[in-house]
């Protein structure tokens, strides 16, 4: 077993703690957090609510009324200690996503500002393995990496108006994909037909965090297509076991 | 008590924000989805005490845009708490804390009164309305929940089955833990306070902060004192807990609510203590406040006294032997006293 930092404890509010393993986007850090997520789930301590897995930190919502902080943190050091590299046991996803207009609203824009061809950001995007490293904003809001250097584009300085349910956006060195309409900071380079949040599904949030996930390129025509068949209720996403 | 029957609560006006709430949609923070529920639990608590539903029971939060409901199929024992709102019962004024039956055809009216930003009407009984995710918690920035997602609208009839059991007469609920001054607003620091100067961190704790205009049930901006970081103001987003006050580029607080999202990528000065929540989302804009530092164990202490208070239940008085202001009583006398019990 590798040797780690101890994460930093930090209180978010008397019924909230941040354990922080790191300031930054690194696949290393998530692993950590991704393990003692699993670790805590499968074991919750009496008195803890949820855990909301990060980036680079866990978030576990307490009843202080319940179990006090230092009880808490002393149960996440022994877990930390006795915990098992987390080995991506995620699945691996094959997504299809439509880069074309009018769907991938930004690719051009994105193109020009990164000094490549629209062809080349759709090959580019549709090569890369792309971890996801968490969810939220919106429900079953995506966050992923493994976005290759010519690629990574800063946010834009002020956003722009909301972007189409299951935009498929970059930003920030970063990828995300949004189910609901919002205004963002991102640029919109395409569009999946699948739904990542789908009440009637049995398993209403498509990805979790630890999944890795390859876009593969569509026309508008098998857009369409495929959205009909997602609106049906079937699962457009492929996954193999990883 | 007898067999639940249905009776149904009819909208006759609704003005923007009034939602159904109950004590949120928990477990799924980490998918992205927020917990909604109401903006003050302890007044949302009271009124469902008050007809002998859970705490966390389903009940309608009202705006300041107030909303005006009637009972159709049957009556309804109903409580309303929260704010200093203008109540009245077929035009007579009412306590701003209240159980009653509403019989059928009776029009019950709730409008912003002298204060207060959250009025909560709870229903003996369930809410007949489909949940998602478990729970029936609104929240319409992404349609889940409530009525179709939404704020309810004038014409929305909700099903109830009702749990009434017998005709209360009318009463006041005595609850001055209702009534909390917002002067001082109390907060953990954390979990980024090391992104600002000891200064900066002074400055946030004196404000004086004022609670402006742009406020609703996602955040309360605040306006005061421009604030600097001392390390930037860009993070790599983390977890988002319920009174975090995040602190971004422009210096400007803003203080996230029930309707927060579930993470977020700014610096996170401080988070407000449990009990306060309820406080400052009572608080309309304009109302000016300031910051005071507590520790874990104070803020710990505060969170059981209000558990404390709660397990004590909530103590109703009928309203002929209720210490009323003078304006209220006026009210009772150009009515001929016809209410009371």
């Amino acid at each position: 077993m590798t040797l780690h930092a101890a994460p930093r404890f930090l209180d978010a509010g008397e019924a909230a703690l941040v354990v922080q393993f790191g300031e930054t986007v690194d696949p290393a850090i998530n692993d950590r957090v991704l393990a003692l997520d699993a670790a805590l789930r499968g074991d919750p301590p009496v008195g803890t609510r949820e855990f909301v897995p990060t980036y680079r930190s866990l978030m576990i919502h307490y009843d202080p009324l319940r179990i006090d902080r230092a009880a808490l943190i002393a149960i996440v050091k022994r877990m930390l200690e006795g915990l098992a590299e987390w080995r991506g046991e995620g699945t691996i996803w094959t997504l299809p996503c439509c880069y074309d207009p009018p769907l991938g609203e930004d690719t051009d824009e994105a193109a020009d500002i990164l000094g490549l061809t629209r062809d080349e950001v759709i090959r580019l995007h549709t090569e890369a393995a792309c971890r996801v490293y968490m969810c939220g904003f919106s429900p079953g809001q995506t966050y992923l990496g493994g976005i290759p250097e010519p690629l990574k584009i800063s946010r834009r300085a002020t956003p722009r108006h909301p972007h189409q349910a299951g935009a498929v956006l970059i930003g920030g060195g970063l990828c995300t994909i949004a189910p609901f309409v919002m205004p963002t900071g991102w640029y919109a380079i395409g569009r999946t037909p699948e739904r990542l949040y789908a009440a009637d599904r049995s398993d209403a949030f498509l990805l979790q965090a630890g999944d890795l996930v390859r876009f593969e390129p569509i026309d508008l025509a098998a857009f369409r297509h495929l959205e009909q068949r997602a609106i049906g209720g079937e699962m457009i996403a492929r996954k193999r076991a990883a | 008590m007898t067999a639940a029957t249905e009776a149904i609560l009819r909208l006759r006006s609704a003005g923007p924000g009034a939602t159904l709430q109950d004590g949120g949609r928990h477990g799924y923070l980490r998918f992205g989805v927020t917990a909604a529920g109401p903006m003050d639990a302890l007044a949302h608590a009271t009124a469902n005490l008050a007809v002998g539903n859970p705490v966390d029971a389903t009940a309608i939060e009202v705006s300041v845009g107030g909303i005006e409901v009637t009972a159709e199929s049957g009556s309804l024992n109903v409580a309303i708490a929260g704010g200093e709102f203008e109540l009245s019962l077929n035009g007579r004024p009412l306590p701003p804390a209240v159980v009653l039956t509403l019989e059928e055809g009776a029009v019950l009216k709730i409008r912003a009164g002298a204060g207060g930003s959250w009025c909560y009407l709870a229903v003996a009984g369930r809410f007949a309305v489909p949940k998602v995710l478990g729970s029936h918690a609104t929240h319409t920035r992404t349609g889940f929940g409530g009525v179709k997602g939404r704020a309810l609208a004038v014409g929305d009839r909700l099903g109830i089955e009702s749990s009434a059991s017998s005709q209360l007469s009318i009463s006041a609920i005595v609850a001055p833990s209702l009534d909390r001054p917002v002067d001082t607003i109390r907060v953990v620091l954390g979990p980024q306070h090391d992104f600002f100067a000891d200064d900066q961190i002074a400055a946030f704790l004196a404000g004086p902060w004022t609670v402006s205009g742009r406020s609703d049930r996602m955040a309360y901006f605040l306006d005061g004192p421009r604030l600097t970081h001392a390390r930037g103001f860009n993070i790599v987003s983390d977890g988002i807990a319920m009174g975090a006050i995040q602190v971004p580029g422009d210096g400007r607080p803003i203080v996230l609510m029930a309707d927060r999202q579930s993470t977020g990528g700014y610096p996170k000065i401080g988070t407000i203590i449990g009990p306060d929540l309820g406080r400052l989302a009572q608080a309309r804009p304009g109302t000016v406040f300031k910051f005071a530092e507590v520790s874990i164990e104070q803020a710990v202490a505060a969170r059981r006294e209000v558990a404390a208070l709660l397990a004590r239940g909530v103590v109703i008085e009928p309203v002929v032997r209720t210490h009323l202001s003078s304006e209220f009583l006026l009210g009772l006398n150009l009515i001929d006293g016809v209410v009371g019990g």
